[in-house]
């Protein structure tokens, strides 16, 4: 590239990262606001202030991580986080269990309907809970479930194995046939080639598929909200609104603290794993 | 050991031998999968149009077969036909930003230069965190007191022009400083919007740049050697190419907007004076907290038409893509 199309670059990319990081960046900085600086309308927002809404340089003595400790210590948010990973964990673990043959028989085995019955599967993934989640709470409370995390570990495959399918299909596409064809000549049964050949190969591609269907879990919101009512059995989507936003009080720090945490790792993931999230999920059909 | 390895295996024999066919092993590999898939979402969905024709309230499970009761009890309630409005405003407006948007990161994302990675990054973020979370985060950027759009905008002395400006247009009559960003009837629907809008946005530019990569360099080339520059070249080559995976991201974009509960419940719930409910907050705001299950269900139902538009929309490019 010349300079100027360095420069221009620059000039359109940078504005769009600023616009969409800017509510993390905002959160990151009153995270460790006190609370008479973040109550006075005049002090800057952007920065940390002393008393007359002045910034100094040491500006580390001038604010606290205070209200993050208080995250920590005095709400549920280590139990919330616990049961997120704890669901999120069952949930990755169910859908490997199911979309792992699935994709495979779809992409590899089933010949022209896999195709369409592939498609179909994913239609699944655009239902959106909001359709269902009124008949699941009634089902939830008389299967017995109510407030319990299995109800969530049950449901939520319900949207990443149809998301899990569609990528898995997308990446065993990609695997050249010689692969299974000379472990079968080999001696190999169809299966054994499937669990000592296949899988072993897409492992990047499984691994993409653990992150994003991880993810979707603790994306997840209305099922955790109208399911679980009792604060210990909450995921963190659920539990912070609830517990931290009580009528009118808020508890922006801790808020914008449990905004910033699970954010942060998440995001590096997704960055790390982009690549292969558009190989399988560009390859499953749209090719 | 050896010796073993080097025998011939046996033949497989009855069920073992059923599973090296295909049209054997193909549906018993899919079937759980599909199966459980009936049992989780084909069962609600069954019952959910069930309640829609029934009156179940609260606490039960079955109700008096009422007909379209429910579906015509709700269409003649005002709060419903603005939140229907309302999930087709914010799904459109911030549809054509997204795409506006994606087209254009997307065109130079797609560029190497240094510091490549940590714009990736920053670009992703609000597609990565979770939304609940992030919109607590635009809650604050809004709130009524301490607005850092507010404090910002007086800042720059441009708090009295937006005003006008708004005024102007009609869109916040009588507005004043500060402005009340969820406050108003108006101005939540606008909020809402960003807030879609800048969510869905990664996702779409994430989806753009795997169409723009699909495109050989040959056409590239042929395009050059045609002599196809500027907007020729967008309008004739660039536009085609890239249409059908614009439109699955649309499609995508569609469905999460339409379908979301959490921006709204977080933001406004669906306030002022239920001028900003969607038909998911709607829906539970008449199934959950009023207990009436079975017009809950009939409002979330009306939903059902337009992801079924858009099913086929996609089903029909995914095949027209596949010919090609």
């Amino acid at each position: 590239m010349t300079k100027r199309q360095t420069f221009f670059t620059y000039l359109v990319v940078g504005p769009f990262a600023i616009v969409l990081a800017f509510p993390f960046y905002f959160a990151l900085v009153t995270m460790f606001k006190t609370d008479l600086d973040l109550a006075n309308a005049q002090h800057s927002p952007f920065l940390y202030n002393d008393l007359e809404g002045n910034f100094h340089w040491d500006f580390w003595n001038y604010a606290t991580t205070g209200e993050v400790t208080f995250l920590f210590t005095d709400t549920n948010f280590p139990t919330w986080i616990v049961n997120t990973v704890l669901v999120a964990a069952a949930v990755v673990g169910i859908t490997l269990l199911l979309a792992l043959p699935a994709g495979y028989a779809l992409a590899r085995l089933a010949g022209g309907w896999g195709q369409s019955a592939g498609v179909a599967i994913f239609l699944v993934y655009l239902l959106p809970p909001t359709l269902l989640f009124l008949p699941l709470s009634r089902l939830i409370t008389n299967l017995d479930l109510k407030d319990s995390l299995w109800s969530l570990i049950l449901v939520y495959p319900s949207f990443t194995i149809p998301f899990a399918t569609w990528l898995l299909m997308g990446f065993f596409k990609t695997i050249p046939h010689e692969l299974e064809e000379a472990a079968l000549v080999d001696g190999c049964s169809r299966l054994s080639a499937l669990v000592r050949i296949i899988f072993p190969v897409s492992l990047p591609g499984i691994l993409t598929v653990v992150i994003f269907a991880f993810s979707l879990c603790v994306n997840e919101f209305i099922y955790a909200f109208t399911f679980v009512s009792s604060s210990e059995q909450r995921t963190i989507s659920a539990g912070i609104p609830n517990d931290l936003i009580r009528g009118d009080v808020f508890y922006w720090q801790s808020l914008m603290a449990a905004t910033v945490i699970p954010a942060i790792p998440l995001a590096l993931l997704y960055n790390a794993f982009l690549d292969r999230f558009i190989k399988g999920f560009t390859g499953g059909a749209f090719r | 050991m050896e010796a073993h390895a080097a025998q011939a295996k046996p033949r497989p024999r009855g069920w073992r031998h059923a599973l090296e066919s295909r049209r054997v092993l193909a549906p018993a590999l899919i079937a759980p999968a599909v199966v459980f898939i009936a049992l989780v979402v084909g069962v609600p969905l069954g019952w959910a149009i069930y309640l829609s024709l029934t009156d179940a309230i609260g606490g039960s499970l079955t109700g008096d077969w009422v007909g379209f009761h429910n579906f015509t009890s709700a269409w003649e309630d005002d709060n419903f036909r603005r939140a229907l409005r309302n999930t087709l405003i914010f799904t459109f407006a911030s549809q054509v930003l997204v795409v506006t948007g994606a087209a254009i990161l997307s065109a130079f994302l797609v560029r190497d230069f240094r510091g490549k990675w940590i714009v990736r990054f920053l670009v992703i973020l609000p597609w990565a965190a979770p939304v609940v979370l992030s919109t607590i985060a635009w809650l604050w950027i809004f709130d009524s007191l301490y607005s850092v759009a507010n404090w910002t905008l007086a800042k720059l002395h441009l708090d009295n022009a937006l005003v006008w400006v708004l005024d102007t247009v009609g869109l916040e009559e009588g507005a004043q400083v500060p402005l009340q960003w969820l406050g108003r009837p108006n101005m939540a629907l606008v909020a809402v919007t960003i807030v879609h809008a800048w969510r869905i946005l990664p996702f779409a530019v994430v989806i753009f740049i795997a169409g723009r990569a699909s495109i050989p360099n040959e056409v590239e080339d042929a395009a050059k050697i045609d002599g196809a520059t500027g907007i020729k070249k967008l309008l004739h080559v660039d536009i085609p190419l890239q249409a059908p995976i614009a439109l699955v991201a649309v499609l995508f974009g569609i469905v999460f907007t339409a379908g979301d509960f959490a921006v709204v419940y977080i933001l406004t719930r669906g306030g002022p004076f239920n001028a900003s409910h969607v038909l998911p907050t709607w829906a539970y705001a008449i199934g959950i907290d009023g207990g009436a299950l079975g017009e809950g269900a009939a409002i979330s139902l009306y939903l059902f038409p337009l992801l079924v538009a858009v099913s086929v929309a996609m089903l029909f490019f995914a095949r027209r893509v596949q010919v090609s």
